[in-house]
């Protein structure tokens, strides 16, 4: 929490019980209750610079910075002037201290803007305006419609009967859907009367404040009364309140110490691998840096015995030896802390910043459709996006676009939907341009349904009794809820997508379902009203797969209309229509190569007698106290037998574009992808053949549906053991030791082919206990594509959190709905879908753009760039800050180990920040080793940042070296070449301040060339970074050197006229060109030979793009390929539970009269308005989850606040 | 991050399409290719060549001879002698002779040399105060605390100066040659003892009080007292030119330069062609050497020398840099060879290329 929201809890004793008396300000404020002001910012105005300084004091760098300095003001030690730590310590300080300003005054906006919301309180009987900072615990608040509700609420009463609010609570918990709460009577019986409710002066005794957002315990205690209170009467703030006019609370929690606030410390902080990588180096780093100290030190301490002690007649000083390397460990501290470089941390954010630009400003990310483009809201991660090895995915709204069409339909054995062209006979594939379907004969036709073959609408109007029969059945056998608020303005609330796009389709072929009641369907049958009686609901569920309906025709004849998984009906199907069985079963084949989901339609009609024996039965079965659920089945098996096929029908669950072909090169780059849904297994199934997760050319895709722990474990053994016969016991498991933790490692085992592996959620539930996830862990990443259908929120965290700790593999989850964001704040990266649903998702993801397609680009192309530009940048600084340290090492052997510098201490001071700054942030901020086609051309480029091969302990390693022998010849040489000589006037060549210029010039021209060797990309800004740094090193050099800056302090400007003395003379220019050749040609040489010798896919890209010379291949979109064979699949994606409801009345509210307080109530009807997103299908008549411009709520400010730590 | 653009469109939030945001700029990128890597090598490898040989002719034409005269002949008294500190007064003359093998053609220069003295010591180097050397009166009184104890003041409180350790170890040997030539009578080696420092050195770094006609140098110098090792003060350096007095005395400002390293030289005089037998250069034949021998090396177990050098366009004698060059063109072709020897074995035709 922050600093201000610690205050309180440090503050107060923890508290026990809250006892809150209603309308007694002053009783309430003797508990020092917070109030309802939130403070998300972390200072103000005179706080700011202590604070900030302090917290940038605590990291590290910045701590040993501060330590150096101290270091420095010991005139005993300090080996360099102040300046040179205090100049990049200031530079760095500042940067940060800016961009925490810019943060924090966004929050205080943010918190201003929340604070002052109004909301009415009930203050003396009067309503009064107030703001939401001035509400505190004890007052009664009233809300109106679309109002967040201002903080923890006990609920009073409301406008709606029986006293119900229906509230969203998405930004709670996710779930997007309405939820009830409902009042006590005896508060609900105060409705809006204002006098009764400012006399009420029940007590309140509740828990405490606490994080549990699905648990409250408390009671109310109103006179003599008392009341117990659970969450069923608590609104928590976060929610927003839809559908209820006006409702009036009391408040419990106020600000920060409501549940929505406590539950704000989970968004944790992520970290890239390089990151983690970065602080075991820093270790290590400080371990060489001691080291070379000690050495050091030792050295001094020789030498002192040796020599220095008959040095004293010239030099006088302490003759304690010991003393003296003891200080000399600390001045070599001092001159050697280059190689901890403080601007390192500085330079990564910078890039990454710089590189999440990039993904914002990308046009091939944006979709125009939407308006909506791609933006990295975390700008720390962004080299991790080129190292993904698992991709975590949802797939209603991310893969699919969550829109259901009727597609086509199969009737008495001939098939609709296709479009065939006149001349050649051949379908065609359907196409924007092509008209629709008119059905304007049809007032209450849906305009947004299309429909292409007009042989079916023929057929409607032809009135063919099949197709009659069809849409009949169609419009009869549902449980969808329609809504009519005014004539002809139908809404349709389904609860799953594709009931919904069956009834709208029926509705514009002219049977029109109009409303429901908990007896009769009244439908329009090609404009004529008819009412059928509905007298039973066989309802779906998991193992029927089916649902039928039994009604009364308005003649009177009873009919059973059934609909669901062809498997199952056509085992109960008359065999008199075996012939036309064959028919249908030939279409539900091509349907399902298709991709499309499929039902089979069927009816039988009734004899009075037999049904009504039959409802005796079933109101017998209903009543059962023992064994309902099965009495009932078997009742249900019985009457559903014999049926009359009518035929079937095919609904498209649309793929977002480009799902296919982005799957296709994810997996082409290595990557794993495991859909994770919430969808049963037939669906998730289909989906995954239609969006090439599972193919046919696959050897084996394996199904683990098991109902025990031992079938599961059994049968991933055996997938595993099919796969990898080889494959050993217990071998999997390396130890590997991170910091001290020891998590087990599984090791990647390879498997003998290409293999899928589909899971369904009951199993998942056995595979996810920690005496089965290794095994699971192991058989599923020997796959190449997993899926897990059924999947709670939970459990799709449990998923990635395996992974996330077994393997040593980046993960990315994307989705686009609340129930994905468990997974996404679980993943390393957090992908959101915006655009589509709710902005949950998006709102805790790292990064979100609108369609999945964007993802290869974002993987492929930002995610290698970023983290290649990275690993360059990080390898180049190291060799260039370890090149320029390694060679005061080198010298503290000629200088008596006195701590004496090689360079200016201009020279240090500006090295790092002005000298070689621009170049290195130019070259990781432009780099490309080829462009972003090729990048897409060839997926394979992505391996290598899976492997990490580009930055590792090794390549540190080797940098070290590298530097090494950098600092030896950048040492060495000139001293051998000055050595012992003259210049050409005849003085004398090695003055310390000459030799510290030609160092200095020969460092500063290596690492120069050394950058170009690394540069493969040099835009206009590169040369002028690189040039002009260059530049700057003579100009810089020559101006510290003048006679004017000695003048104005001739002890820092000692250097004076050194430049121009020196740099003329051949010898020097000479030294600095063989030092050049030296330390880069070996370079050169050795990367010329890798590449032709063991060529990474880089060098073998590159060379294929030098030898065409082409532009950058277009990226091309693979048409889908479609597999031949039938995948079955029931497309209902709906659980049990709407069939009693139909039929309970609980929800199908007829208005209800005035009632006694002489409030109107409006004339909208209530009733159930389930808007979730299995309500989500968009043929429907209104735009599903309207994106509106919510204000972000305070818990989303809060996590801004969260991950906005540099 | 996004900026909410101002406008509200259909395509409002769509990024500019600038090469810069998408990453298009038109850029150079090379690669590592046999056309570009093998001519490089090769390239390099004669040009290094060339210059190696070039250095090595320019080389073998100048010539340096070095004279140590710690305690050799005649010296090895005077060695003795400033073993002990408190004969640091007493003077002590020596002769050391040497022969000339060769004409030392054009400018001769000559060096004193010591070795084993770190004037790179960090704490040595600090012990000066620049600003006390560019002669601004406030800091002539109050030496840096720079120049610490014992160098800043004296026992009696009076500042030093010049303060600090460097100035205080003044070398303070002085030498004259002699020739001795077969036929002719002996002939004292004139020597340029002034004018040998750089120029931004005696002009800007170096400047002395200010003074004028009635306000002596030594006037400036009121208050101040003589480094504790000198013998004489600073601003009666060297006698025979008043001009060349005070800080900027080319001998002190030379010293003042420290080395980077413990063996040194540093320019003590060159040769005056204008007269006798040395128009030419150094003539060969007999020197001797007369010195004064008063700076004390054996405490650190240091030497002393003289040397005599010429120059080229490329400065004084320098064996390692012809060498180098050599090496490192043979090195490069070799690894040329190997290097087109890969190509035409693996690169040529791209065999570890495919994919």
């Amino acid at each position: 929490m922050s600093f201000f929201g610690l205050d309180w809890t440090r503050k107060k004793e923890k508290e026990v019980e809250r006892k809150i008396r209603a309308n007694d300000r002053e009783y309430n404020s003797s508990f020092k209750y917070a109030t309802n002001a939130i403070q998300t910012s972390k200072y103000n105005i005179i706080t700011f610079l202590p604070l900030n300084l302090f917290e940038q004091f605590q990291r590290i760098a910045n701590a040993y910075f501060l330590f150096l300095l101290m270091l420095q003001v010991i005139p005993a030690i300090s080996s360099l002037s102040w300046f040179t730590t205090v100049v990049p310590l200031v530079l760095v300080l500042c940067m940060t201290a800016a961009k925490d300003a810019i943060d924090d005054i966004h929050r205080h906006r943010s918190d201003r803007q929340v604070n002052n919301r109004k909301v009415n309180v009930l203050i003396n009987g009067k309503l009064v305006s107030e703001k939401w900072m001035n509400v505190q615990v004890g007052d009664i608040i009233k809300l109106e419609n679309n109002q967040f509700v201002t903080a923890d609420l006990l609920l009073l009463s409301s406008s709606e009967p029986l006293n119900l609010v229906y509230i969203e609570t998405a930004e709670l918990d996710g779930e997007t859907n309405l939820k009830v709460k409902q009042s006590l009577t005896l508060t609900g019986d105060m409705t809006d009367n204002l006098e009764a409710l400012s006399a009420f002066n029940g007590e309140v005794c509740c828990e405490p404040p606490n994080n549990r957002l699905d648990r409250f315990t408390g009671t109310l205690t109103c006179g003599t009364q008392k009341h117990s209170l659970d969450n069923e009467r608590i609104l928590l703030r976060g929610c927003t309140i839809r559908n209820t006019d006006w409702c009036f609370g009391l408040v419990l929690f106020a600000g920060p110490e409501t549940k929505l606030m406590q539950n704000c410390g989970k968004s944790t902080f992520k970290r890239t691998s390089i990151d983690r990588l970065m602080n075991v180096l820093v270790l290590f780093i400080f371990g060489l840096l001691a080291l070379m100290c000690i050495i050091l030190a030792v050295g001094n301490a020789i030498w002192e015995y040796k020599e220095g002690s008959k040095f004293t007649v010239f030099l006088p000083r302490d003759q304690n030896k010991a003393f003296s390397a003891f200080l000399t460990f600390w001045s070599y501290i001092i001159i050697l802390n280059t190689v901890v470089p403080i601007s390192l941390y500085v330079s990564m954010e910078v890039i990454r910043l710089g590189n999440s630009y990039y993904i914002n400003w990308d046009r091939n990310m944006y979709h125009a459709r939407s308006d909506t483009p791609a933006e990295a809201r975390t700008t720390t991660l962004n080299e991790e996006l080129g190292q993904i090895k698992y991709i975590f995915s949802d797939k209603t709204g991310t893969l699919t676009q969550n829109i259901m069409t009727f597609n086509k339909c199969s009737i008495n054995g001939q098939c609709y939907g296709d479009v065939i062209d006149h001349y050649s006979g051949q379908r065609l594939e359907i196409t924007e341009e092509m008209t629709p379907v008119d059905f304007s004969f049809n007032r209450l036709a849906d305009s947004k349904f299309l429909f292409y073959d007009h042989s079916l609408l023929e057929a409607v109007k032809l009135e063919s009794p099949e197709v009659h029969a069809f849409f009949r059945s169609l419009a009869l056998c549902h449980t969808v809820m329609a809504e009519e608020k005014k004539e002809g303005d139908l809404v349709y609330q389904a609860q799953s997508p594709d009931e919904g796009a069956l009834v709208t389709a029926t509705r514009s072929f002219g049977f029109v379902f109009r409303s429901r009641s908990p007896e009769t369907v009244t439908i329009e049958e090609m404009g004529i009203q008819r009412s059928y009686e509905l007298l039973a609901i066989l309802d779906f569920n998991n193992v029927r797969k089916r649902m039928s309906v039994i009604v009364r025709n308005p003649e009177g004849k009873l009919t059973l209309y059934c609909k669901g998984a062809d498997t199952l009906i056509y085992e109960r199907l008359d065999p008199s229509c075996s012939k036309l069985m064959e028919a249908t079963t030939e279409h539900l084949n091509e349907f399902a190569g298709e991709g499309l989901r499929t039902l089979v339609l069927a009816y039988k009609d009734l004899d009075e007698e037999y049904f009504s024996e039959w409802k005796q039965h079933h109101h017998e079965a209903s009543i059962a106290l023992e064994d309902r659920e099965e009495k009932l089945d078997k009742l249900y098996e019985e009457i559903e037998k014999d049926m009359l096929l009518i035929g079937a029908t095919a609904v498209e669950d649309k793929l977002q574009d480009g799902v296919a072909q982005t799957i296709e090169q994810l997996t082409k780059a290595e990557i794993k992808i495991w859909v994770l849904t919430g969808d049963k297994q037939e669906t998730a199934e289909n989906i995954g053949y239609s969006c090439n997760l599972l193919r046919e050319e696959m050897n084996k895709v394996f199904i683990v549906a098991a109902n025990s722990p031992k079938e599961v474990r059994q049968e991933l053994r055996d997938a595993r053991l099919k796969m990898c016969p080889t494959t050993e016991q217990d071998k999997f498991l390396i130890p590997e030791t991170i910091l001290g933790n020891t998590p087990k490692v599984v090791e990647d085992e390879h498997a003998n082919g290409d293999y899928g592996l589909v899971i369904n959620g009951h199993s998942l539930a056995f595979a996810l206990e920690s005496s089965m996830e290794l095994e699971f862990l192991r058989t599923a990443s020997m796959c190449k594509s997993v899926i897990c259908c059924r999947v709670t929120p939970l459990q799709k965290a449990q998923v990635v959190e395996l992974v996330k700790k077994h393997k040593k593999a980046v993960t990315l989850a994307i989705g686009d709905g609340a129930n994905d964001v468990s997974m996404i704040k679980a993943a390393h990266i957090g992908v959101g879908i915006s655009g589509q649903e709710g902005m949950q998702a998006v709102l805790s993801s790292d990064f979100s753009f609108a369609q999945f397609r964007f993802l290869q680009r974002l993987l492929l192309v930002h995610g290698r760039w970023s983290y290649l530009r990275m690993c360059k940048f990080l390898r180049y600084f190291f060799y260039k800050n370890f090149t320029f340290t390694f060679v005061h090492f080198w010298y503290a052997f000629f200088c008596g180990f006195s701590a004496q510098t090689v360079y200016d201490e201009g020279f240090i001071t500006l090295y790092n920040l002005v000298y070689t700054a621009l170049p290195v942030l130019g070259l990781s901020l432009f780099d490309q080793d080829v462009n972003a086609g090729w990048s897409l051309e060839f997926p394979q480029l992505y391996v290598p940042g899976q492997l990490s091969m580009y930055f590792s302990k090794r390549a540190f390693m080797m940098c070290a070296l590298h530097s090494c022998y950098s600092s030896l010849v950048i040492f060495f040489v000139p001293y051998v070449a000055l050595y012992d000589t003259a210049r050409s006037d005849g003085r004398d060549g090695v003055d310390y301040q000459s030799f510290a210029l030609i160092t200095q010039t020969c460092l500063t021209v290596t690492v120069f060339f050394q950058l170009s060797l690394d540069l493969s990309y040099w835009t206009v800004v590169n040369h002028l970074f690189v040039w002009g740094s260059l530049g700057m090193f003579f100009i810089l050099t020559f101006t510290m050197y003048t006679d004017g800056l000695f003048r104005i302090h001739p002890p820092s400007f000692a250097f004076i006229g050194t430049a121009r003395n020196c740099l003329n003379q051949s010898s020097v220019w000479l030294t600095v060109a063989l030092t050049a050749v030296l330390c880069v040609l070996p370079v050169l040489a050795y990367r010329y030979l890798c590449s032709q010798i063991s060529p990474t896919i880089n060098d073998k890209v590159r060379y294929k793009v030098h030898q065409t010379k082409e532009p950058a291949p277009r990226p091309r979109r693979t048409k889908l390929i479609r597999r031949s064979t039938r995948r079955s699949g029931y497309a209902f994606s709906h659980a049990q539970g709407y069939g009693d409801l139909v039929t309970s009345r609980r929800f199908l509210w007829r208005p209800q009269p005035a009632r006694s307080t002489g409030v109107t109530p409006t004339g909208r009807s209530p009733g159930f308005k389930p808007t979730g997103r299995s309500a989500g299908y968009s043929p429907a008549g209104r735009e599903q989850n309207p994106k509106q411009k919510v204000e972000p709520t305070s818990l989303q400010m809060f996590r801004a606040v969260k991950d906005s730590s540099f | 991050m996004v900026k909410k653009q101002a406008g509200t469109g259909p395509l409002s939030r769509r990024p500019d399409n600038s090469a810069f945001k998408q990453q298009r700029l038109p850029a150079w990128s090379p690669s590592l290719t046999a056309k570009t890597v093998l001519p490089t090598f090769y390239i390099l490898s004669l040009v290094c060549l060339l210059l190696g040989i070039w250095l090595v002719i320019t080389v073998e034409n100048t010539y340096q001879l070095k004279v140590d005269y710690t305690n050799s002949g005649s010296c090895e008294r005077c060695f003795e002698l400033r073993k002990n500190a408190t004969n640091a007064k007493i003077p002590c003359q020596c002769f050391v002779n040497f022969i000339v093998p060769k004409l030392f053609q054009g400018d001769v220069f000559f060096y004193y040399g010591l070795r084993n003295f770190h004037q790179n010591l960090r704490r040595y180097m600090d012990s000066r105060d620049d600003a006390q050397m560019v002669g601004r009166k406030k800091n002539l009184k109050t030496p840096s605390s720079y120049c610490a104890p014992p160098f800043d003041y004296d026992a009696g409180g009076v500042p030093i100066a010049p303060c600090g350790a460097v100035a205080n170890s003044l070398f303070n040997d002085s030498f004259s040659v002699t020739y001795h030539p077969t036929t002719a009578r002996s002939a004292l080696v004139p020597l340029y003892r002034k004018g040998i420092a750089w120029y931004t050195d005696k002009n800007v770094k170096f400047r002395n009080p200010p003074t004028n006609g009635t306000f002596t140098l030594q006037q400036a110098f009121e208050g101040t007292t003589r480094p504790l090792y000198w013998q004489r003060p600073v601003y009666d350096l060297d006698q025979s030119d008043p001009l060349n007095n005070g800080f900027i005395n080319d001998d002190l400002i030379i010293w003042m330069r420290e080395a980077a390293f413990p063996n040194f030289k540093k320019l003590y005089g060159v040769l005056s062609r204008s007269q006798g037998p040395f128009t030419e250069g150094l003539p060969a034949g007999n020197y001797s050497i007369s010195i004064n021998y008063n700076y004390p090396v054996e405490y650190f177990r240091g030497g002393k020398e003289v040397v005599i050098s010429t120059v080229s366009w490329f400065g004084g004698q320098n064996h390692f840099l012809p060498i180098a060059y050599l090496v490192t063109s043979g090195l490069i072709l070799v690894t040329s060879f190997v290097l087109t020897a890969v190509y035409v074995k693996v690169g040529k035709k791209g065999k570890n290329m495919e994919e």
